[in-house]
């Protein structure tokens, strides 16, 4: 009883721990991101005031509805204040709530990048499990040479391939995250292969799908579910060209019309919320990891 | 080194010469109209056609590359020497320095790159000349990509700070900069030229990326980047197979580093 008490006490420190520091780390990204953005030459110029249609008035009202955001503390800690109300500011660019672009895109990247990430570990997985069940060369060289070769190309050039073929955008995202995933977990995997115990339950006689299955795994296992914490992150970075040159409207092409347009509300939101979603990722790859993990009676 | 290392290693000497003989190559440069012959395919007098506003495209790739290959070591030198000194430096020092500074590492780690990059490139001036839009990007890559090698380097000085010849030379009275920059950082030498090489394709990759999302090298210098650009308005492949040249070209460079490469990345 005394034993269970304590390890669910360490949990719950552990657990909180965590939290905190997610917490610290997104809070500590967005004044970053806001910092970058207001020490930037011509942080002040706005498009809208080139308009020969505005007079002189109009103007100064563009630059005054921007004086808030001179200073950067106080215009952080004015963003927490709404951001804790429900309010996370309006485009500049866009002139909109940003709660409300963020709930219209949101849903596009999550199945773009969703899509594309389920197709990127579908292949990747495939090609490696084949290259070390097999052990045939030509397995290892078919996939060490496809996920060289995408590799190589820019995530910008494999979306603008994606458009001149007609191709979905979750393609794109799945070719560009699939050859860091096949690189990864192929040398995960050849590793675990390489241990004494698999070369005695091979002399033994064990099928290679049972060796798989209750040796290999337990010891892969875990850094493959790290690497799925990773991922969630590279296809929130691969979403940004691929939703930009394909014209699909999710967060990743908000993210791009944000950096040209200098919006500061949108810019901090967006770092705030990737930031958040890479940080839970890898996080909620750490919790199954220690849920799995095995212990001692 | 392996037959296939050998091979990339002229392949990148091959590429780097040719792309710095581009003035002897390609003497009409890479800013010349040729007005008569906008967008023509491949001739004697155009290797590799014109663009669209009639500008030789082999001339161009010529002193794209050579801009793309000399300026991405550079980047590279820059973000290893922060690297080296926030990461190195923090391994050194140990206890909340360390700390700190890992702590700061993870929050550049947990921005996908491409989307720092893209805010950090936008919010610096887009109408300046060429030359300083190519000097722009290539630094903005250096200080943005020093946080996973200083992951690494902090690390390696960590292990460095506890080991016997540190604590001989602490115990013989050196202390404080002269026992990180004698004793130190030259044992910290491997890890760097592997971080060091392993930037380069990282960064020509990223300048791509930012080149054909309109935050690269301005017009008319160009670069893979603005090079790769054009694609976006081809229609086929098979009628104008000659304006994949530059991706061509990127693809042969790119693999020839990852051969090469291979070993560094072990000992990184």
């Amino acid at each position: 009883m005394l034993l269970r008490k304590t390890l669910l006490w360490k949990i719950a420190r552990s657990f909180a721990r965590q939290l905190g520091a997610i917490a610290a780390l997104v809070l500590l990204g967005g004044l970053l991101s806001a910092t970058f953005v207001r020490l930037a030459p011509g942080f002040d110029s706005d498009e809208r005031q080139l308009d020969p249609s505005l007079n002189s008035e109009s103007v100064r009202a563009l630059r005054q509805s921007r004086a808030g955001e001179h200073n950067i503390l106080g215009f952080y800690v004015g963003y927490l204040r709404g951001a804790i109300h429900g309010d996370l500011g309006t485009s500049h660019a866009l002139g909109q709530p940003v709660q409300n672009l963020l709930r219209e895109r949101w849903p596009v990247t999550v199945r773009v990048a969703g899509v594309g990430l389920l197709l990127a570990w579908l292949l990747a997985s495939t090609l490696a499990f084949t290259a070390c069940l097999w052990r045939r060369p030509a397995y290892e060289l078919f996939g060490t040479t496809v996920s060289g070769a995408f590799l190589c190309i820019p995530a910008a050039v494999l979306a603008l391939l994606s458009v001149i073929l007609n191709a979905p955008g979750y393609l794109a995202i799945a070719l560009i995250v699939f050859p860091k995933i096949y690189r990864y977990s192929r040398n995960v995997l050849a590793k675990a292969y390489a241990l004494p115990h698999i070369t005695a339950a091979r002399a033994r006689g064990l099928g290679e799908l049972r060796i798989l299955a209750w040796h290999v795994l337990p010891v892969a296992g875990p850094q493959m579910i790290a690497l799925a914490g990773i991922t969630v992150s590279i296809a929130l970075g691969a979403s940004i060209p691929v939703e930009a040159l394909c014209g699909l409207p999710g967060i990743g092409q908000l993210a791009w019309q944000a950096a040209l347009s200098r919006d500061l509300p949108l810019l901090v939101n967006l770092t705030v919320l990737v930031t958040l979603v890479t940080l839970l990722a890898n996080s909620g790859a750490d919790v199954i990891n220690y849920m799995l993990r095995p212990r001692e009676a | 080194m392996n037959a296939a290392r050998k091979l990339a290693c002229v392949v990148v000497l091959a590429v780097c010469a040719v792309s710095l003989a581009a003035n002897w190559l390609a003497p009409a440069g890479y800013a010349k109209q040729f007005r008569e012959a906008p967008s023509a395919p491949p001739s004697r007098q155009h290797l590799l056609g014109t663009d669209e506003v009639g500008r030789d495209r082999f001339a161009r790739v010529l002193y794209g590359t050579r801009i793309s290959l000399l300026l991405a070591p550079a980047a590279a030198l820059v973000s290893t020497a922060l690297a080296a000194l926030i990461g190195g430096l923090a391994g050194y020092l140990g206890g909340i320095w360390l700390r700190l500074a890992r702590g700061f590492t993870d929050l550049f780690l947990s921005l996908p790159w491409l989307f720092l990059l893209i805010a950090v490139r936008a919010l610096l001036p887009l109408n300046t000349s060429p030359l300083v839009s190519v000097l722009i990007t290539f630094l903005i890559l250096g200080l943005l990509g020093w946080a996973a090698s200083a992951r690494v380097l902090s690390t390696s000085a960590d292990a460095l700070r506890n080991s016997d010849f540190v604590l001989q030379a602490r115990a013989s009275g050196l202390h404080g900069p002269r026992l990180f920059f004698v004793h130190v950082l030259p044992n910290l030498k491997p890890v760097l030229y592997a971080q060091f090489w392993i930037s380069i394709p990282v960064f020509i990759l990223a300048e791509a990326n930012l080149g054909i999302l309109g935050l690269g090298v301005a017009e008319p210098l160009p670069s893979w980047g603005s090079l790769l650009r054009e694609l976006e308005g081809m229609i086929s492949f098979r009628e104008e197979w000659w304006r994949l040249a530059p991706l061509l070209l990127l693809i042969v460079v790119m693999t020839s580093f990852q051969t090469l490469l291979s070993n560094e990345e072990v000992t990184a």
